[in-house]
């Protein structure tokens, strides 16, 4: 309990996937203009990452392993990310136009999205069992929303914020996740597995 | 025998996945409506953005929902509307089709160059530059904005430094005119009939006259003889009403400079270059 416990907080705050690992920059960065697409993505990838951790780590446990397949780990994963982003594509169409609307082009490209992938192969190779590769793949999902949100919620201020016009659009969103990235240094240490 | 599994183990994932993505897109398949891609299919698909929506593909939802109007689009004309109407079932809506047309024919022959201008051949950049390399701030720079901005190749710069457009592969869509930064193109209903006075100069007479030999210099001539009172002097520029206009021709010798022409009577690059030749003969 207590080591779930550890993995739940260490991959939403101290190790976390956007601002400590660098990973699943570009949805970061390119769907955190508005709150609303924000939350809606953060869903999405909280949905298709356990999902995916879920499923990936069956199928290295119970097939990749006995058969001894297990260079074979990468296409089998790619295989089950895509089908599951594919999935949440399809319903997110019939239930919601409007999130998938605002999604736009990222929704399809969670399915080469690497944090996405590297929850899926760090589960494996860290030798989780299978209810820590779930928490894991929570932890780091939820991490990455928190990420995205607080960023959604600092650029939306930015929108009306006065600055110098060369700073405007990308080289302040850059300059916010650096800084966010700095602050999130803070729980560096904090605690370890 | 590994192959084999690897084979196996690959191609059963694959199918599972498949099937149940298959599943997935039955149970929650959106229904869309099969005229959207009709209409589509009867539209020229450049994506211009002349209707005011972002593409085709917007547009022709738009005109299902109701929202556009079926003669929304400008380069599809009466043929796109026609079909549309037929998609959709409804009254079949007449649209008349605009083309560009230059309000200037002070060209590199008539019209005096201030300074040499050596930057990017822009003419948004041109213009705001000193207040453009032409004496005259009113007139066309020549540096073809227009030109690349036109999808369906139907303006060209002419030798003159003036753009031509052609009238038949015009389809009105008014990129030209909005990517022309001092506003010298104009929109008007394709018609052969009617006069013009090509140019787009605010200037007084006298400095009129100083920067361009073919440049409206106010006098009035025009609006004192024309019989059907369609000539109207607006910030010393003539304007004709064409909805007046009877295409009697009156004014066109009482135009010193020469600035009005009948509509199918512009002055073309050839007869430009051939009138500057001749002068150049002359003086000599």
């Amino acid at each position: 309990m207590e080591k779930l416990l550890s993995i739940f907080f260490i991959y939403i705050f101290v190790d976390n996937f956007v601002l400590q690992r660098f990973f699943g920059i570009c949805p970061f960065l390119g769907v955190s203009r508005k709150m609303e697409t924000a939350i809606g993505m953060s869903m999405a990838v909280v949905f298709v990452m356990t999902m995916a951790t879920l499923v990936t780590w069956l199928l290295y446990n119970y097939v990749l392993v006995p058969f001894n397949l297990t260079y074979l780990q990468i296409v089998t994963f790619i295989l089950v990310i895509a089908s599951l982003v594919q999935m949440v594509e399809i319903v997110l169409r019939k239930i919601s136009p409007t999130l998938y609307q605002g999604l736009g082009i990222f929704l399809p490209l969670i399915t080469t999205n690497c944090a996405v992938m590297a929850v899926a192969l760090l589960a494996v190779r860290q030798e989780f069992s299978l209810l820590e590769s779930v928490v894991f793949a929570i932890a780091a999902s939820l991490g990455f929303s928190l990420a995205l949100i607080i960023m959604a919620g600092i650029r939306e201020r930015l929108e009306l914020a006065k600055m110098p016009d060369v700073l405007q659009g990308s080289a302040v969103t850059l300059v916010t996740a650096g800084i966010l990235s700095l602050a999130f240094l803070g729980f560096k240490g904090m605690i370890s597995l | 025998m590994l192959i084999i599994y690897a084979i196996a183990a690959l191609g059963l994932i694959g199918l599972i996945f498949g099937l149940l993505l298959a599943i997935a897109a039955r149970f929650f398949a959106v229904k869309t409506d099969p005229r959207v891609e009709a209409v589509k299919e009867v539209l020229p698909g450049a994506n211009c953005g002349a209707c005011g929506y972002a593409g085709c593909a917007n547009f022709a939802e738009a005109v299902v929902a109701g929202d556009a109007d079926a003669c929304g689009c400008i380069p599809g004309g009466q043929d796109t509307a026609t079909a549309i109407g037929e998609v959709l079932g409804q009254e079949i809506c007449s649209t008349v089709q605009p083309v560009a047309t230059v309000f200037c024919i002070g060209d590199c022959f008539k019209t005096v160059d201030r300074f040499t201008y050596d930057g990017v051949k822009d003419c948004s950049v041109a213009s705001e530059f000193v207040g453009g390399f032409k004496a005259c701030s009113y007139g066309c720079l020549g540096l073809g904005n227009c030109v690349s901005v036109c999808m369906f190749d139907a303006i060209k710069m002419g030798e003159h430094g003036l753009p031509v457009v052609d009238t038949e592969k015009c389809t009105g869509c008014g990129l030209c005119a909005n990517a022309c930064p001092r506003d010298i193109i104009k929109m008007l209903p394709k018609d052969d009939a009617g006069h013009l006075v090509l140019c787009n100069s605010h200037d007084r007479g006298k400095a009129v006259s100083a920067a361009c030999k073919i440049g409206c210099i106010a006098c009035k001539a025009c609006v004192k003889a024309c019989p059907e009172e369609a000539i109207e002097m607006v910030d010393n520029l003539a304007v004709i009403d064409l909805e007046k206009c009877t295409d009697c021709g009156e004014c066109v010798p009482k135009c010193k400079p020469g600035t009005i022409h009948r509509r199918n009577a512009i002055p073309t690059a050839e007869e430009a270059v051939a009138e500057a030749s001749r002068e150049t003969a002359e003086t000599a």
